[in-house]
């Protein structure tokens, strides 16, 4: 059986039964629990730390912070882009094609637009982990000691649907696992060396700039940067505005 | 109307193909239906119109009451579903497959753990329960597919070549839990291309031939009103020259499949005596079947 495709355009119609599309991927990723949040930390960690030290000796202040703390907040956001956008790539499509788990589904009184739901509230569920690691680490690091560092979860979590739905179109227009690999070069590269994960924006040419300010990454480093320094992000409805236009167009 | 599953006039084109070419059939409640037909024919298609998983460009179906593919969703509620290919959770274990499967009905994990072990009980499965999906065999794996199609208690459960790719005992082990399924009173839709299977199992069946209905009717009635109610089958050396020579002559039909030729006929004495006669040709005489229907209705041409 194949996953059928929409030929219309149409708003989705959901049933309050995706939840258990939800609880089925939680309750796999629970057996699993260890091992994924020992990748979720000790990837960006490493990053974090390596670039964060090393880079930041050769460099007094960006930004009026110290680099390491830069680096941080755009990890935040960087780790919580690449969980979500695997999530919704290579584990959705293992769902979807190999596994023929959504097949399953579909035959019960659901349909692919809750499975969809459900697959994009659950990658932004890993992306807000992938987030809440690194805020662990800036915490532990004294990196940031800011009640405001909180809002960074919701941030992560909103975020993070907004790549899972992003993720989903390519995975739901690839016909196998290899052209993810144009959306990682194409789309995921480009977008995390021009929005400021690791230099500020401002270093950029002005055309670039404008690009930057055109893509998701921008908008929730925008948001969460302020927060780990500690003061209230400027414009924070736009930034969220931008963030959720890119999740509902994507859906 | 009182049928399960109502299907009127239904078409479905894929690009400039029509694979469904105007199917109408209805299931009462209780009874097993059989779809027969080669590969291609549009069964499966004809099960995923009925699930709602695509939309006919023609036509109306009820199921359970209820227009699909407008009320697919809540008619899937009613419904369970054996299909072609196992589908089971590998993350998951056998008692886990049923109980995360019962909630995507809205059933409380309580309620389907209470039922887990008379289901395993039903697929023979009762010292699997914590097994992995991994370690089951293709037989245990089937069988578990058709708990989990239970695992609603519905009233018509639709199982797509149920018995494809399993061992005679394996199959055996189907049939009759099959038989046990329509003893407590439920309806099965069966698609297959195994005669003896659709023999054992249907009360009613259809044959289907490039997207139409080409017979319909009860086994017996399939039998009785397209084929010669005798079959003799002469294979080896010199098989196709006695064909021409005798066979077309002392039968009402005959046919050449390869080295092997079928004669069909209302009296099969004189091909019998014949034979006998000749002693160097190797024969078989046996009443004609349902293979015998459905090879005269759909032909004996390869379907790929």
């Amino acid at each position: 059986m194949r996953i059928p495709r929409r030929k219309d355009w149409r708003l989705p119609r959901v049933s309050i039964r995706f939840v258990h599309v939800w609880r089925r991927n939680f309750l796999v990723w629970r057996k699993l629990a260890f091992t994924s949040v020992l990748g979720n930390l000790a990837d960006p960690m490493m990053y974090m730390l390596g670039l964060g030290f090393g880079l930041g000796a050769l460099m007094p202040e960006v930004n009026g912070t110290r680099y390491i703390v830069f680096l941080a907040a755009g990890t935040v956001a960087y780790s919580t882009m690449n969980s979500a956008t695997f999530e919704a790539l290579y584990s959705a499509f293992s769902r979807m094609q190999i596994q023929k788990t959504w097949e399953a589904i579909m035959i019960a009184p659901l349909d692919l637009d809750d499975i969809v739901l459900a697959e994009a509230l659950w990658a932004a569920t890993k992306a807000t982990l992938s987030g809440c690691a690194i805020l662990v680490i800036i915490w532990v690091l004294g990196l940031s000691y800011s009640a405001l560092t909180l809002w960074i979860i919701p941030i992560a979590f909103l975020a993070g649907l907004t790549f899972a739905c992003l993720a989903l179109v390519m995975n739901a227009i690839s016909p196998s696992y290899d052209f993810f690999l144009y959306y990682f070069t194409l789309v995921m590269t480009p977008m995390t060396l021009l929005c400021g994960v690791f230099f500020p924006v401002e270093q950029l040419p002005a055309t670039l700039q404008a690009v930057s300010v055109a893509l998701p990454l921008y908008h929730a480093i925008a948001l969460v940067r302020p927060l780990v320094a500690g003061t209230i992000p400027g414009a924070p409805l736009l930034h969220a505005a931008v963030l959720i236009a890119y999740g509902v167009a994507g859906f | 109307m009182n049928a399960l599953l109502d299907i009127r006039d239904l078409r479905k084109s894929y690009g400039s193909t029509e694979v469904i070419r105007g199917i109408s059939l209805a299931l009462a409640r209780g009874e097993c239906y059989g779809l027969l037909g080669p590969n291609g024919a549009g069964k499966t298609t004809t099960l995923r119109l009925c699930l709602g998983l695509t939309d006919p460009d023609g036509g109306t179906i009820t199921l359970a009451g209820l227009p699909v593919p407008r009320a697919a969703r809540e008619a899937r509620l009613r419904l369970g579903v054996v299909p072609q290919m196992d589908s089971l959770d590998p993350d998951f274990t056998v008692t886990e497959n049923l109980v995360v499967y019962g909630r995507y009905f809205g059933l409380a994990d309580r309620t389907v753990r209470a039922r887990v072990p008379e289901l395993l009980e039903f697929a023979g499965l009762g010292s699997k329960a914590q097994a992995p999906i991994q370690s089951l065999s293709g037989g245990m794996k089937r069988r578990l597919s058709l708990a989990r199609a239970l695992v609603n208690d519905p009233d018509i459960v639709f199982l797509d070549e149920p018995t494809t790719g399993l061992d005679p005992q394996a199959r055996h082990l189907i049939w009759e839990r099959l038989k046990q399924l329509l003893g407590q009173g439920k309806t099965l839709l069966l698609t297959t291309h195994f005669m003896d299977e659709a023999e054992r199992l249907c009360d009613r069946l259809s044959v289907m031939d490039a997207g139409r209905i080409v017979a319909s009717g009860s086994p017996r009635e399939l039998i009785d009103d397209h084929i010669e109610p005798e079959v003799v089958e002469v294979y080896g050396d010199g098989a196709a020259e006695w064909g021409e020579a005798v066979g077309r002559r002392l039968s009402e039909r005959c046919e050449r499949a390869g080295e092997t030729v079928f004669c069909y006929t209302r009296g099969a004495r004189p091909l019998m005596q014949d034979l006998e006669s000749r002693g160097d040709l190797k024969y078989l005489h046996r009443p004609a079947n349902l293979e015998d229907v459905f090879l005269k209705l759909t032909g004996r041409d390869l379907r790929d």
